[in-house]
């Protein structure tokens, strides 16, 4: 596998209606507007078209707004795609790594849909806005009178994070895959009756520790998805983001068909030293 | 001041209004799915009852700013219903409720600087300083050569307010006590 190294500006962004890039100018004309890259996968994605075969690079990524016990607005993501490979058995890849990084010995494999089902008995495919609601209310989960979650994605988002990760057994690593088709981002979706993404996450330890798709490979796709995207952010009063237009050209131009992951890779050294937040894994705190 | 907040903006020390009434933030967290929304989950303490709730937010959700500020004060006397307080710069005397000054009162020392918390131009609250020196008026003696500090006793400070302290301590000693909690610190000085 060939490590790579890709730019850190861009002029377009995957879009994505939770994710706000730190926006910056590197002159004074109109064109001057660049993203700081929230992450690497274009500029990956653009290196694969191109016929690169497998790559990863250990990379800088920026999102604005995120600070906490877990999230600096500037963090390292190490990155890698497979072409060839089906996004389960890069799962297994992953496992591997943390096998050799931190020393686990097994892993599970669990649905989106069979996580919810157990841990909170609804379907995440079918339950409505005011079923998650009264499954999070019931958690403590309470919003001002104005601020709650308006539509049942939303719900899905506020239920998994509150309701769902925190229950998981934090020294079992444990993948989860196949998400709703609403929150696909840019994985595949599946033909099943309803569709589902092909994508994973790993959480162990009490933090997401991974993303990763079988990637999509149609530009049409993407230049809809992207508008979107951009709808939502527009419905929440958020700028919009300038497609990548290279990318979505490089997509058109044939990608091969692969998988991806993006691990968090401040958060494997938090576990791996036993620190408890990422501000003790970094020199110094953004 | 901001009279509005956005969730970044959230941080331990923040104050709030929620509901009409001032909440400072004690605890913040930030949770975020891979690929959903970011959630902020925070305690707060409301400013007027001590009473701490959990409330959670979106991601860009704006929160009110409440209108708190605070001034530094010297204590002057206590009237019947009143204790009076004087801004040491404008001159201006602040008359506040023995009710508002609540648990304060048992550190107040004529001549102490102290803070003065506003809520919409009203008084809501006095703070003392972390640490205040106060004499024992009274305690039982204690036994020759104890300095064990395991072994507490009452004593009686000048303010009226009961401090456990070590057995060493006797009537006349000046001891730190932390107004937060109303614990001994240090024995400041022998009598």
């Amino acid at each position: 596998m060939l490590e790579v190294e890709t730019p850190l500006l861009g002029r377009g962004l995957v879009v994505d209606a939770h994710i706000d890039p730190i926006v910056c100018t590197v002159g004074s004309v109109d064109e001057a507007q660049r993203y700081l890259l929230p992450s690497p996968e274009a500029p990956m994605k653009r290196l694969l078209a191109a016929g690169s075969g497998p790559i990863f690079q250990i990379a800088k990524a920026f999102r604005q707004g995120e600070t906490g016990r877990l999230h600096q607005p500037e963090f390292t993501m190490l990155e890698w795609y497979r072409p060839g490979l089906d996004y389960r058995e890069l799962m297994d890849e992953v496992g591997t790594l943390m096998q050799a990084l931190l020393g686990i010995e097994t892993w599970v494999k669990r649905t989106h849909t069979s996580i919810f089902q157990d841990i909170l008995g609804v379907d995440p495919q079918t339950a409505t806005a005011n079923e998650l609601a009264d499954i999070a209310r019931i958690a403590g989960v309470t919003f001002s009178a104005d601020a709650g979650p308006a539509d049942r994605d939303a719900w899905l988002d506020v239920v998994f994070a509150t309701c769902v990760e925190p229950r998981l057994d934090p020294t079992v690593p444990t993948f989860i895959h196949d998400f709703p088709a609403s929150q696909a981002a840019l994985a595949t979706l599946s033909g099943e009756d309803p569709p589902v993404a092909q994508r994973f996450e790993l959480i162990y330890g009490g933090m997401e520790l991974c993303n990763g798709y079988r990637e999509l490979l149609d530009a049409p796709a993407h230049a809809q998805r992207f508008d979107a995207e951009n709808a939502r952010r527009e419905a929440m009063h958020k700028p919009r983001i300038t497609p990548d237009a290279a990318l979505i050209a490089a997509i058109d131009h044939g990608l091969p068909p692969c998988a991806g992951v993006a691990v968090g890779f401040d958060r494997v050294v938090m576990l791996a030293c036993g620190a408890a937040t990422i501000d003790d894994v970094v020199a110094f705190s953004a | 001041m901001a009279s509005t907040y956005s969730t970044s903006d959230f941080r331990r020390g923040l104050r709030i209004e929620l509901d009409g009434e001032p909440y400072i933030i004690v605890e913040s967290e930030f949770m975020k799915p891979g690929k959903g929304q970011g959630i902020y989950r925070i305690k707060c303490k409301n400013l007027l009852r001590e009473r701490v709730i959990d409330k959670t937010y979106r991601s860009g959700d704006k929160i009110a700013a409440a209108d708190v500020q605070e001034t530094s004060v010297d204590y002057s006397y206590k009237t019947g219903t009143d204790y009076v307080f004087m801004d040491m710069e404008t001159f201006e005397q602040h008359e506040v409720l023995n009710a508002t000054v609540g648990d304060a009162a048992n550190y107040l020392l004529e001549g102490m600087k102290v803070m003065v918390v506003f809520w919409n131009g009203q008084v809501i609250s006095i703070e003392p300083p972390r640490h205040v020196d106060l004499v024992v008026e009274y305690c039982e003696p204690g036994a020759r050569g104890n300095t064990a500090t395991s072994v507490q006793k009452p004593a009686k400070v000048e303010t009226g307010l009961e401090v456990n302290v070590p057995g060493f301590i006797n009537i006349g000693d000046v001891v730190k006590v932390d107004s937060r909690t109303g614990d001994y610190v240090e024995r400041v000085s022998k009598a």
